[in-house]
């Protein structure tokens, strides 16, 4: 006979050995798209490796694709673990962009105008993530709905601008007009579009666990997560925790925003992002909502996106094979997590 | 003003908040469901995509427009069923899992499209439903070509809608869905089945969503394209929070969104307004987020939504 037991504690093990897990069945699961379209398995996955991870070129490109995936990881785990459910991060990444677009393209020195571009992203993003918690601690609303509601609010304020008063007067497209050249963020390797945001996201992840693990509005944020009725009785204040996560939460979604605009597109157009607020919520997931576990699974999401248009050029499966990964690699996950709140245990036959 | 008060009031105005309000009722009312039984699903912007693309593509290759609403409608239970399996059976967070399944049906929409129809420079397109004059009411001045002289999934979408108040209201099931929203632990002491309850009005809710992606791809655009659904299941779940978790009131909503959707199209066509269109597409969004903070002092979301159930847990 065999029982489900609920588990009280969960090995170290798990962290590593349930996303691997995940992630495997994932592969298997959509090894059945392939084989679908036409092409090898093994040799689709493959063409996939190399022209994610390949090379050091394909590297770098991998890695730029998973800088922002870093930050909006960062910005779900923390606001998952302090149980505000943050759907809203595109939204917060939009307005980041925005926002440091805004400053970027006024003239000042290089260094001063990527500092500027920061703290106006991060605070764009932060105040767009301060509206649900604040409705949720002063009206009971419920966060889930109202931050994702907030991220179709912001893509129409950010497409109005972009059509009417923001519109590029020189090219006439929907788009911004381009931030100053000596705002660009510097590119790290000559010849590939590895630029200076990368380093910061790589940085922001051990700097975001360290708050978390080792500091007391960490310890707060976790408590208040865990047990909120337990942390109010030891004399924290929820409320406020809340309000103090999604001002985190959103500053962190915001530079994922200032990212693109100062690494990559130089400006604000409509599909600055393909939904990598959505994807900060499959990375999160996949890294249990460990900040340091934010990086590899940001980096997996990247190397799939990047290796499927090479695969679909070699192979002829669709490229959007990348976005079937993503949302069953975080079904996949979720289920994968059933066996820390439960175990499998064999229980002997009477006699 | 006049001239805004003439547009207002001409037949093919009319005609159009009926059309866009269409796929609206149709998701609002599925989503309502899930929602009464206690399931938020967050997999309905996904679940409209799929159902939008299955549907059309059945049709394009069979030529038959029912049917393909029929593998539209079976597309969303389908989906229906894996999100109750993941929330109901499993338990797991709604939130989280309405989010995969949108980003999974997303995915698996473009994929399939893209490998069955390849990358063509035309769009293919069908030929889609035409207009069914119901008999003796089309004739009726005003509200005769607005209402009645309109697709068939129209009629269905306005059938649906007394037809959905009337099983959440008026039928042991629906009281079971409401139980089992409400106060589960109840129900189950009632002898009603939580999971089985919940299972069926998810998938309730996906049949429905089913028809609200068939409608935009086999009535409004007669194609599949990647924008078809482009927030709609968004929408929807702002008007059912707008409408009350009240099949009435959520139809209301649609209507009331369709409204404002129709004259920024006509603002926009005439080059009548000066205020951006993108301020109007806005507003459903902002008036629920009002709205929940308004509301939330007469809590009336279903109060076991988002709570999963065990049975052994107490």
């Amino acid at each position: 006979m065999f029982r489900l037991e609920v588990r009280v504690s969960t090995p170290a093990w798990f962290n590593l050995a349930l996303p691997l897990l995940a992630i495997a069945a994932t592969l298997v699961l959509c090894s059945g798209l392939i084989a679908l379209a036409g092409a090898g398995v093994i040799e689709a996955y493959g063409v996939m490796f190399t022209a994610s991870l390949g090379d050091s070129y394909a590297i770098t490109e991998t890695m730029v694709r998973a800088a922002p995936m870093i930050f909006t990881g960062l910005a779900v785990a923390v606001a998952f673990r302090a149980k505000f459910w943050n759907i809203g991060a595109e939204g917060q990444l939009l307005a980041g962009a925005v926002a440091s677009c805004f400053v970027g393209a006024i003239p000042m020195s290089g260094p001063l105008a990527m500092l500027l571009m920061a703290v106006a992203g991060a605070a764009a993003g932060a105040a767009v993530a301060l509206a649900p918690a604040t409705l949720r601690v002063k009206f009971k609303v419920d966060d889930v709905v109202s931050s994702l509601l907030l991220n179709s609010v912001i893509y129409y304020a950010l497409m109005a601008l972009i059509e009417g008063p923001w519109k590029d007067s020189f090219s006439g497209y929907p788009i911004s007009p381009p931030i100053e050249d000596s705002a660009n963020f510097p590119v790290l390797l000559e010849g590939t579009r590895l630029h200076l945001g990368v380093v910061v996201a790589l940085l922001a992840a051990p700097l975001i666990w360290f708050l978390i693990v080792r500091t007391t509005l960490g310890f707060r944020i976790r408590v208040t997560g865990e047990n909120p009725e337990a942390a109010r009785y030891g004399g924290i204040h929820v409320e406020r925790v809340l309000i103090s996560t999604a001002l985190l939460s959103g500053a962190l979604a915001g530079l994922a925003g200032v990212g693109e605009v100062g690494g990559v597109h130089f400006q604000v157009m409509s599909d600055i992002s393909p939904g990598y607020g959505y994807s900060g919520i499959v990375v999160a997931m996949l890294a249990r909502l460990n900040p340091l576990g934010v990086v590899p699974a940001a980096i997996f999401l990247a190397a799939v996106m990047t290796g499927a248009e090479a695969m679909s050029r070699a192979t002829g499966v669709p490229a959007f094979l990348s976005d079937v990964i993503q949302g069953t690699a975080l079904l996949a996950m979720l289920v994968a997590l059933l066996f820390t709140a439960y175990r499998i245990r064999r229980v002997g036959v009477a006699r | 003003m006049s001239a805004v008060f003439e547009q207002i009031f001409q037949v093919g105005f009319l005609a159009a908040i009926i059309r866009i309000a269409t796929p609206l009722a149709f998701a609002t009312l599925g989503e309502m469901f899930s929602e009464r039984a206690g399931v938020l699903n967050l997999g309905i912007e996904g679940i409209m995509l799929l159902s939008a693309m299955t549907g059309f593509t059945a049709t394009s290759l069979s030529g038959s427009l029912w049917l393909g609403v029929l593998v539209a409608v079976l597309t969303g239970m389908l989906m229906g069923a894996l999100h109750a399996l993941f929330t109901v059976a499993l338990g797991l967070s709604q939130h989280v899992c309405g989010i995969g399944v949108t980003l999974f049906s997303s995915g698996l929409a473009y994929f399939l499209y893209r490998l069955i129809f390849g990358q063509q420079s035309v769009p293919p397109s069908i030929k889609g439903f035409e207009t069914l004059p119901v008999p003796v009411l089309s004739s009726l001045p005003v509200l005769g070509p607005a209402v009645f002289n309109q697709f068939a999934l129209v009629y269905m979408a306005i059938l649906a809608i007394p037809l959905a108040a009337f099983v959440l209201y008026r039928t042991p099931w629906g009281l079971s869905v409401r139980m089992v929203g409400e106060n589960p632990r109840a129900a189950d002491s009632a002898g009603v089945s939580v999971i089985a309850t919940r299972f069926q009005a998810v998938i309730l809710g996906g049949a429905l969503m089913g028809l609200a992606g068939a409608f935009l791809s086999m009535a409004q655009f007669n194609a599949f394209t990647f924008g078809v659904v482009s927030g709609r299941g968004w929408v929807a779940i702002a008007l059912v929070v707008f409408g009350r978790w009240d099949p009435w009131r959520s139809a209301g909503a649609a209507l009331l969104f369709a409204f404002v959707d129709a004259l920024q199209l006509r603002m926009q066509a005439s080059g009548l307004g000066h205020i951006p269109y993108e301020a109007f597409l806005m507003l459903p969004f902002i008036f629920t987020i009002v709205a929940m903070a308004v509301m939330s002092r007469n809590a009336v979301a279903p109060s076991a939504l988002l709570k999963p159930f065990r049975r052994e847990e107490r």
